[in-house]
């Protein structure tokens, strides 16, 4: 399995990254905490780890840690609009369910 | 399902603990809101897909607003009503306003700012702007999803302690919590300075839809200084729409024209003026209700030519401000180019002329400000990546000090001096017993307090009787970050104190501000001999007030002889005092004093002997006054 991007996300992933000047790729990793145990992480990456999972999407490497690893296995990033809002969302079939506003899930 | 933003390496967020802050950009024609988003300055669009909000508020009958392009289209249905520019009135009193015959408003006289008469009732300044703010705090809201920790408002580098406050005052109406008020110059300084890592000085033209302000200001080591502001407050990109649209009554020869005709036209010049920027030629072509059809092409020669003066005008204050800041056109080292009307090619072309350089103009300029401004407040609310942590100063637009004896003012911070800052300086009591000071606070560059602007009045009280001049009377003046003022008088032998925050009821008007820098600039020299002139009266005062109560407690140890001289003296020095002769006070000064001294050394004999038989003096008639020590703390 994998974790990707869409095809729209990778583009604003690359979009920011020439603005920011720096940086390899993308991290995503999962952490405890939030209302429904764990949390997303989303950053630049500026290193890689020797022990990170690395995949490239449409372009973008992304990094993942390998604790994060099997719960966002099979993980799509997607970037979305809603109303005047607009940013990532993780597509992560691992999820059994999440808090209401979805920041932080369960698997 | 939330939408995540990508942070910096090890900053992501606990959920539900973002940190959401925006940056305003409160202008006096469009108003803007912008934010970082993964790490990149963007500008919140609204629904329609509109990153401006024209800085308009109507109001209706049944107290319902109308805030932004839709109050813009109502305006000449309903101009009493619907509230321009309101920028221009914050913090002000109605005598502030100079052109107010020109406005459509039913103003109301209130003590401290004005009010206008709308339909829905007496609106202050600050509640319009406070409705603008509302609308960009929802768009906000709505863009990010969630309440904002605050915002970061920009202000023109001018604007002085009451315009401020009402801008703060605004904000909380609208239900916003201030990070902090940052300079507009400045703001665009973060937008490119700090993206690009540059340190020296730079020019901030910005040349707005109705007003010009140019700023020097000097980034090193991540610190940013305004050096000298300058400006003309009605001078914009307004003004080459009005130009084009003589050009177009002249060259078509056409008559006077209906309001309706008068709005096409305008439309069409401003169209004209935008199409140019990219064009070498532009049509303007309109059919008026006359029956009359306007055909005609400007090329960009044309426009330039007709806007040469308007160009130059411009160039006047960009002089002044360097002169001001002690530099040269060859010491700056980056123009920053901020406000729609510098997308120009004949505007870029003389500035880039002026300074011998090619203007910044890679990012827009109408949203460079807010760019900046979202910059600072991402930084403010905790949400910056390690390292970028740098200082932001900015300056006293115009000196503050108090009022000395003889209507002098002793400057305590001068202009220009960076905030936020704190500091001190030393006075004490004229007369002998006197248990008050009073404290006038004033703002301005000139020496005497009736050319300054007044800002406030308290008094110490509660001094215990002294000879003059023995009183330690510490006065502090506080500026905060946002540029607000705080004085403490302490007494320090007592330990009383009084103090003040400064709200002024009113303000400066851009103009005054300008006018009263180049005022002071003319007036130099003939403050520094009115000055000389009136520390003289003061002195002359002082020893003849010494002189009176000492012939009042000792008059008996002088011989008719001589008392018939002293008085002589006084009677000459007093004629000296009502004059302006500085010279003839001075010297009637010596007769006195000379004349004065085997007295003084009598009254010296006696009282020694008086002390040593225990007896008190008795306390003499407390004034207010209050006497420079000369040294500053």
């Amino acid at each position: 399995m994998a974790v990707t991007l869409s095809e729209r996300a990778a583009r604003h992933v690359a979009n920011y990254m020439v603005k920011r000047g720096k940086g390899i790729g993308l991290r995503l990793g999962v952490r405890t905490s939030g209302c429904s145990g764990m949390a997303y992480k989303l950053e630049f990456a500026d290193i890689a780890r020797p022990d990170d999972i690395e995949f490239e999407s449409h372009g973008v490497k992304v990094l993942i840690d390998p604790k994060s690893f099997p719960y966002l296995d099979g993980t799509e990033l997607d970037y979305a609009r809603e109303g005047l809002n607009e940013g990532f969302r993780f597509n992560n079939p691992n999820v059994k369910d999440a808090c209401g506003c979805g920041e932080s899930f369960n698997v | 399902m939330a939408l995540l933003q990508i942070a910096e390496p090890g900053e992501s967020s606990a959920p539900h603990q973002h940190r959401l802050a925006v940056g305003i950009d409160l202008g006096t024609t469009n108003s803007l809101v912008a934010t970082v988003r993964s790490g990149l300055a963007v500008v919140l669009s609204d629904e329609l897909g509109r990153p401006l909000l024209p800085s308009v508020v109507r109001y209706m009958p049944d107290g319902q607003t109308e805030v932004g392009y839709d109050a813009q289209t109502r305006q000449a249905l309903d101009p009493r009503n619907t509230i321009v520019s309101v920028k221009r009135f914050m913090g002000r009193g109605l005598a502030d306003i100079s052109n107010r015959e020109g406005m459509p408003y039913r103003f109301d006289d209130a003590p401290g700012m004005l009010r206008l008469h709308t339909v829905a009732g007496l609106k202050s300044p600050v509640e319009v702007s406070a409705e603008i703010l509302r609308n960009l705090r929802l768009r906000a809201e709505a863009s990010l999803g969630g309440a904002l920790l605050g915002a970061v408002i920009t202000v023109p580098a001018y604007f002085d302690d009451a315009q401020r406050q009402a801008t703060k005052d605004a904000a909380r109406l609208a239900g916003l919590p201030v990070l902090r008020l940052l300079n507009e110059p400045t703001a665009a300084a973060i937008a490119y300075g700090l993206d690009n890592a540059a340190e020296g000085v730079y020019a901030v033209y910005d040349l707005g839809g109705g007003t010009f302000d140019i700023s020097i200001l000097r980034l090193s080591r991540g610190i940013f200084e305004v050096l000298a502001t300058g400006g003309d407050s009605a001078l914009g990109g307004d003004d080459f729409d009005h130009r084009i649209f003589c050009w177009i009554l002249e060259t078509a020869g056409l008559k006077p024209l209906s309001v309706e005709d008068a709005r096409v036209l305008l439309t069409r010049a401003r169209e004209a003026k935008e199409y140019l920027t990219f064009h070498g030629v532009a049509p303007i072509s309109a059919r008026l209700d006359s029956g009359e059809i306007v055909d005609l092409t400007l090329s960009t020669e044309i426009f330039s030519e007709i806007t040469q003066t308007l160009v130059a005008k411009t160039m006047q204050p960009v002089k002044k401000a360097l002169r001001d800041a002690g530099l040269s056109v060859a010491d700056v080292k980056g123009v920053v180019m901020v406000g729609g009307a510098t997308r120009m090619p004949q505007v870029q072309r003389a500035v880039g002329d002026f300074f011998r350089q090619d203007p910044l103009n890679n990012l827009d300029p109408d949203k460079v400000v807010a760019i900046g401004a979202a910059k600072q407040a991402n930084l403010l609310a905790g949400n910056g990546a390690a390292g970028d942590d740098w200082l932001l100063l900015d300056v006293i637009p115009l000196s503050l000090g108090i009022e000395t004896m003889g209507g002098l003012v002793e400057k305590i911070i001068p202009r220009n001096a960076t905030i936020p800052t704190a500091r001190a300086q030393e006075f004490t009591t004229f007369r002998d017993g006197q248990t008050a000071l009073a404290v006038h606070v004033v703002q301005g560059e000139r020496e005497l307090v009736g050319d300054c602007r007044s800002l406030a009045r308290f008094e110490l009280r509660g001094i215990p009787p002294m000879v003059a001049g023995a009183a330690r009377v510490r006065v502090t003046f506080q500026v905060d970050a946002d540029g607000l003022l705080a004085v403490t008088a302490r007494e320090k032998t007592s330990g009383v104190e009084a103090s003040i925050v400064v709200k002024p009821s009113y303000g400066l008007s851009d103009d005054e501000i300008a006018e009263m820098l180049k005022d002071s600039l003319q007036h130099v020299r003939d403050d520094a001999l009115q000055r000389a002139l009136r520390e003289a009266q003061i002195d002359a005062e002082r020893l003849l007030e010494a002189v009176r109560a000492a012939l009042v407690g000792d008059g008996e140890l002088l011989s008719a002889d001589e008392r018939a001289r002293i008085d002589a003296d006084i009677g000459k020095l007093q004629a000296a005092t009502r004059g302006d002769n500085r010279r003839q006070i001075v010297l009637a000064m010596d007769d006195l004093e000379a004349d004065t001294k085997d007295f003084a050394a009598r009254r010296m004999d006696k009282s020694i002997r008086r002390a040593f038989a225990g007896r008190r003096i008795s306390e003499l008639d407390s004034d207010t006054t209050i006497a420079h020590t000369g040294e500053a703390t």
